[in-house]
C-alpha cells in the first residue's frame, strides 16, 4: 500500500491574519536601479512596504540596505556622483517626479541614525526646532508639542524636570530616544532608522525596540539592521539585501522559521555575511 | 569553510547522541523479545535495569539542545534541528519504556510455555526493528524518502497488531487457564504497535526538519 502524503497544517497558514483587510502601501519601489559612478548599488529593487507596520531590511555590509533607506528620503541625492532610474511611489506620487519638492516629502518622512545625533542645545529646544523652522512660535503649541513628543518616544519621565538642561548630558540610550521625540515632533508619516541601536547598550536597545513596537500603531516604520534578532523580534515584514538585489521580502515569521531562498537561510543562520 | 563551525560541532554532537539512544532503544526491543522468546527473566530484570541509561540520554539531548538555543540563537532550519532532535528524543526514550514493558511481561509469563507460537509477534518486532533503523538513517542523513517509507511499515504493523490480537482472542476461548499470558501476550503486541506508532511519530518529524511544514503520517 501507498501512502500519499500530504501536509497536516501550515505553521504559517495557521495564524490568524493580523489585520482584516489589505493595508495600504506607504512605499511602492518599482524597479529602483542606483548607481555611484560606474558602482551599480541598487538592482531592480521592486517593494510594496505597507502602512503602520515595521520592516526591517536586513543584509551583509555594502548590499545597498542604507542606500536603499537613504534613497526613501532623498538623502542619497546629496552625493553627486548618484545616479538613478525606476521609481519610488510614497503615497501615489514619485518622489523623483520633477515637481516633488525634497523639503516637503522630508517632513513626511523622519530619520533616526546609527549614532544618536542631538543637536548640543537644550533638550527642549532639540525637540522644539522642527516645529519652530515650520513657523510654529507660541510657546504654548510648542510645549505641547515637546511633551507630546517626549511621551511619544518614552522618555518624558526621564528627561521632564530638565528640559533645559544639554542634550548631551543624556545616556546614549536617552539621546537616541530624544532623536525619535525630536522626529516625532515633525509628526512624520514615515520613520526611517538606520541601524538605530547599533550604538547602544542592550537595556536601551531593548527600550528604543519596545518603543517601535508602540510606535508602529501610528506611523509606518523601516528600519535597517545588523541584528537579525532585532529584525525578528520587532518587524513585521523583512527584506532581505545582498548584493543590491532583494533576494528575499516576505512575513517575518516566514524570513525566520522557513524562507524560501537558501541565500536567505544562509545569512540568517549566520553562514556567511 | 564555514563560519558556524562551533555551532556545527555542538549539532553533531547532538546528534551522535540522539543515534546513541535510537541505538539502545534498538538493542533494548531485541533484547526483550529474546528474553521473551526464551522465558528468560534474568536478561528482562537486565533490560529494566539499564534503562535508567536511555533517561540519561533523553536529559543529555535536551540539555545540550537547551544550551544550544540559548548560545547560539538558531533559526530556521538550524532551529528546527534542534527542537526535533528534542522530540525524537523523547519518542526513543518511549520506545526503551517499551522494552521495559516487554521485559515485565516476560517475567509475569514466566515458565508458562506459550499458548500457541509468537510468530505473529515475532514479525510485528522485526518490521518495528526495521522501522527503527530506517528512521535512524533517515534522521542522519535527513532523507524524507526513508522517513515515507516508515509511514508503510507503520501500516504492516498495524495490519499485523489487528491480526495477532484475533489470534490470540480465539485462542483463549479453548485456553481459559492461559488467559493471564494471553493477556500479557496482547500487551506486548500492544507495546509494539506503540513503539512502531512512535518512530513514525519521528519521521514526522524529519519531514518537518528537512520541510518547514509538518505531516500527519499516523493515521
Amino acid at each position: 500500500m501507498t501512502t500519499t502524503i500530504k501536509p497536516a497544517t501550515d505553521v504559517l497558514e495557521n495564524k490568524e491574519p493580523k489585520v482584516k483587510g489589505p493595508k495600504a502601501s506607504v512605499y511602492k519601489t518599482n524597479q529602483l536601479n542606483l548607481w555611484y559612478g560606474s558602482n551599480h548599488a541598487l538592482k531592480n529593487i521592486d517593494l510594496d512596504i505597507k502602512e503602520n507596520e515595521v520592516t526591517a531590511i536586513i543584509g551583509p555590509s555594502g548590499c545597498g540596505k542604507s542606500t536603499y533607506i537613504k534613497t526613501l528620503n532623498r538623502m542619497i541625492e546629496t552625493i553627486p556622483s548618484v545616479k538613478t532610474s525606476g521609481e519610488i511611489i510614497y503615497r501615489d506620487r514619485n518622489i523623483f517626479g520633477k515637481d516633488y519638492q525634497v523639503e516637503e516629502l522630508r517632513t513626511k518622512v523622519g530619520m533616526v541614525f546609527q549614532k544618536p545625533n542631538p543637536f548640543p542645545k537644550s533638550i527642549y529646544d532639540n525637540i522644539a526646532y522642527g516645529p519652530r523652522i515650520h513657523g510654529i512660535k507660541n510657546k504654548k503649541i510648542l510645549d505641547e508639542i515637546v511633551e507630546k513628543s517626549l511621551r511619544g518616544a518614552a522618555i518624558w519621565d526621564e528627561v521632564k524636570d530638565r528640559l533645559q538642561e544639554n542634550a548631551y548630558g543624556l545616556s546614549g540610550g536617552q539621546q537616541q530616544r530624544i532623536c525619535i521625540a525630536r522626529c516625532l515632533a515633525i509628526e512624520p508619516d514615515v520613520i526611517l532608522m538606520d541601524e538605530p541601536t547599533s550604538a547602544l547598550d542592550p537595556i536601551s536597545t531593548l527600550k528604543v525596540e519596545e518603543l517601535v513596537q508602540d510606535l508602529k500603531k501610528d506611523y509606518s516604520i523601516i528600519i535597517v539592521t545588523h541584528n537579525m534578532q532585532q529584525a525578528a523580534r520587532i518587524s513585521d515584514k523583512t527584506a532581505f539585501f545582498l548584493n543590491g538585489e532583494v533576494v528575499e521580502y516576505d512575513e517575518t515569521d516566514k524570513i525566520f522559521s522557513n524562507p524560501s531562498d537558501s541565500r536567505t537561510e544562509d545569512y540568517i543562520s549566520g553562514r556567511f555575511g | 569553510m564555514s563560519v558556524r563551525e562551533k555551532y556545527e560541532a555542538d549539532l553533531q554532537l547532538l546528534n551522535d547522541r540522539i543515534i546513541e539512544l535510537g541505538e539502545f532503544a534498538h538493542r533494548a526491543l531485541e533484547r526483550s523479545l529474546k528474553a521473551l522468546e526464551g522465558h528468560d527473566v534474568d536478561q528482562s530484570l537486565a533490560i529494566m535495569d539499564e534503562d535508567i541509561k536511555a533517561n540519561r540520554l533523553e536529559e543529555e539531548i535536551n540539555d545540550q539542545a537547551i544550551l544550544l538555543i540559548a548560545k547560539q540563537q538558531p533559526v530556521a532550519t538550524d532551529l528546527r534541528r534542534v527542537i526535533v532532535a528534542i522530540k525524537i528524543a523523547a519518542d526513543l526514550e518511549r520506545i526503551a519504556d517499551f522494552a521495559v514493558n516487554i521485559a515485565k511481561s516476560t517475567i509475569r509469563i514466566g515458565n508458562d510455555s506459550f499458548v500457541k507460537p509468537i510468530e505473529s509477534i515475532d514479525q510485528m518486532y522485526r518490521k518495528t526493528a526495521e522501522m527503527i533503523e530506517l528512521v535512524l538513517e533517515a534522521y542522519r542523513d535527513e532523507d524524507i524518502v526513508k522517513a515515507k517509507q516508515i509511514a508503510e511499515l507503520d501500516d504492516k504493523v498495524d495490519a499485523l497488531y489487528g491480526q495477532t490480537i484475533q489470534e490470540l482472542l480465539s485462542v483463549s476461548a479453548t485456553n481459559p487457564d492461559k488467559l493471564p499470558q494471553i493477556t500479557q501476550l496482547s500487551f506486548i503486541c500492544r507495546y509494539l504497535e506503540r513503539a512502531a506508532d512512535h518512530v513514525t511519530n519521528i519521521s514526522e518529524n524529519i519531514f518537518y526538519l528537512v520541510k518547514g511544514t509538518r505531516y500527519e503520517l499516523n493515521k
